[in-house]
């Protein structure tokens, strides 16, 4: 496919990051489930023993980095996987069946979006005192399907009224069919613009999540460690290596889902294309 | 549809959303776990503590008959009562929400001023320039702004304003430079939306023909782009800048709580950590509601300012 050299930079950027997720635990220098609390070691400096320096507990900050993107790649990609498929699901059953069921679903999207979203995250994540990753997850699919959903809904209203579409009803294709073999492969390229750019935004929510103290109760995350440098920003220099090497993580992410959902979009509208 | 039908439809859809949301809330805060009575009372509190906060909350009573309270509560003004200590003569719901909002309001303000005075001049400059690595340099600063998260950008803020140079208030001070570093924080972050935004409506304006008949007429360029047509690609920006506008009301959570600062947004935070039914359903209720409203409000404005919408 043709991008623009914009895209691709975000596409390498966001491979960058699933190949260190898949890798980071095995590839980082400490495991640190067996690394114990040193206080004598904290917010060490650089070093050959510590790369990036060492946290409030003495344990190495590249370590738990590496860690953290894990945690991040695993929430990030279920919660993309499971908010597409409900949105798409229904967006595309909206858009085609029209009517009663239509208007059911938009008004489900309407309340879920007369309402921040990050507020009902966290509303949802708040009901018990420590969250699983599980209970995560549910959160951000909460309201995550919603712009899938939106854009389906939107793609079918206009496929609906092709000819291939009608000639498909025409020859007698029940709904099920219609809707598997012509819709959704149809509508596939606005949902991944959807997908890239609802990867961005997971993995800020979750890390704001984490920042707030009601993030999933896993052992690192970008923003544990967010939360954790705030505190000690009067201490050495050296803490401020680990108040910006997690938000650089995060960024690199986030700007590599925009990039790439840009370049997407761009390639899919003939009508922005000339205008980049 | 005339306007008023128009109003009407968008009135009664909107206030099926906030019902909706409403009982969503309620319905949810009675599936969850734990007893907001051990969370406002402490769990050693003696039992006529706990009676007295329980019956102000109207926990003793059937959930369809504490929904309706809470109706009869939000149409009274009041949003029920807070029920701090069971007191039911106590502070309420409304009083709370009213005496953080100013600061909401002044933080949404500034920061959208902060985001305008940064992202009118990065896009037109990367419309002007389209193509160019002027464009690319404003376009990848204004996408940074969205990508760089509030988490570690107010922290660096704090670092840089308060610890290092000392020249604005920290978290928690009061005072009139209080109020710059959130500012800040808030306003990058919608810098990047409103920038973008502002790049495409230019870029679509300038090949207009009005634009184009300015120039033949031999106006000077600069009256052309700033007369002629950043005033019409200004209308998708400020319906942009009025739903983020919308949405900073109901509180920029990450900022008031690296600063300390008491806002809407935080004030549900801490109430759903506390599980303070009361408050949680009434400052859903007004974020809601601020939501849908302003919503509404830049949609009819974008219809008065451009005659062609109305039509359509």
């Amino acid at each position: 496919m043709k991008l623009s050299p914009s895209a691709w930079v975000g596409f390498v950027m966001l491979a960058v990051y699933v190949i260190v997720g898949v890798l980071g635990p095995i590839i980082a220098p400490y495991d640190l489930a067996r690394t114990h609390v040193e206080l004598a070691h904290q917010f060490e400096a650089s070093s050959a023993a510590h790369w990036l320096g060492t946290d409030a507990s003495g344990r190495d900050t590249l370590s738990q980095l590496l860690w953290g993107a894990r945690s991040a790649l695993e929430l990030s990609a279920i919660v993309v996987a499971i908010s597409s498929v409900i949105g798409l699901g229904l967006g595309t059953i909206a858009g085609w069946f029209g009517g009663w069921v239509d208007e059911l679903v938009m008004r489900l999207v309407d309340i879920l979006m007369a309402f921040p979203g990050i507020l009902l995250n966290i509303a949802i994540v708040a009901t018990v005192a420590h969250p699983g990753v599980g209970l995560t997850i549910g959160a951000l699919c909460a309201n995550g399907w919603v712009g899938y959903a939106r854009v389906a809904r939107g793609q079918v209203l206009a496929l609906r009224e092709r000819d291939y579409v009608t000639a498909a009803v025409a020859l007698g294709a029940s709904n099920r069919r219609v809707m598997r073999r012509h819709l959704i492969p149809n509508l596939m390229g606005p949902a991944m613009v959807q997908m890239s750019f609802g990867l961005g935004a997971v993995i800020i929510v979750e890390a704001s999540l984490s920042f707030l103290g009601i993030g999933p109760q896993v052992d690192y995350t970008w923003g544990a460690m967010l939360d954790q440098a705030r505190n000690f920003l009067w201490n050495t220099s050296w803490v401020r290596v680990y108040a910006v090497v997690p938000g650089l993580a995060i960024t690199w992410v986030v700007l590599g889902a925009n990039l790439l959902g840009d370049g997407l979009r761009d390639r899919l509208d003939p009508r922005q294309r000339g205008k980049r | 549809m005339s306007i008023g039908g128009f109003l009407l439809r968008r009135l009664g859809l909107g206030a099926l959303a906030i019902l909706g949301v409403s009982i969503l809330t309620f319905w949810f805060l009675h599936l969850v776990p734990g007893d907001p009575v051990d969370h406002l009372a402490g769990g050693d509190a003696p039992p006529g503590v706990r009676l007295k906060i329980e019956h102000c909350m109207g926990l003793d009573r059937p959930p369809i008959r504490q929904f309706l309270t809470f109706l009869g509560h939000v149409v009274d003004g009041t949003l029920g009562n807070q029920c701090r200590n069971g007191d039911p003569s106590g502070p309420t719901v409304a009083d709370r929400v009213l005496e953080v909002m100013p600061n909401t309001l002044w933080l949404a303000l500034c920061g959208m001023l902060v985001a305008v005075v940064l992202a009118l001049p990065l896009g037109v400059v990367a419309a002007i320039r389209r193509g160019t690595w002027v464009d690319t340099l404003a376009t990848t600063l204004s996408l940074s702004g969205i990508s760089i998260p509030q988490m570690m950008f107010a922290p660096l803020l704090i670092l840089w304003g308060f610890i290092t140079l000392g020249w604005f208030p920290g978290p928690t001070e009061v005072g009139p430079l209080a109020i710059v570093l959130p500012a800040i924080g808030v306003g990058t972050h919608l810098m990047a939306m409103l920038a973008r935004m502002t790049r495409s409506s230019m870029v679509e304006v300038l090949g207009d023909d009005y634009v184009r008949t300015a120039r033949a007429k031999g106006l000077a360029e600069r009256r052309v782009l700033f007369v002629h047509a950043l005033r019409n690609a200004l209308l998708p920006v400020i319906t942009v800048a009025g739903l983020q506008f919308g949405s900073l009301l109901s509180g920029a959570i990450i900022i008031e709580n690296v600063f300390s600062r008491p806002g809407l947004g935080a004030t549900l935070v801490d109430a759903i950590k506390e599980r303070n039914y009361p408050v949680v359903q009434g400052a859903v209720l007004v974020i809601a509601a601020i939501y849908v409203l302003v919503n509404m409000a830049v949609d009819l404005a974008y219809g008065l300012a451009d005659p062609r919408i109305r039509r359509a």
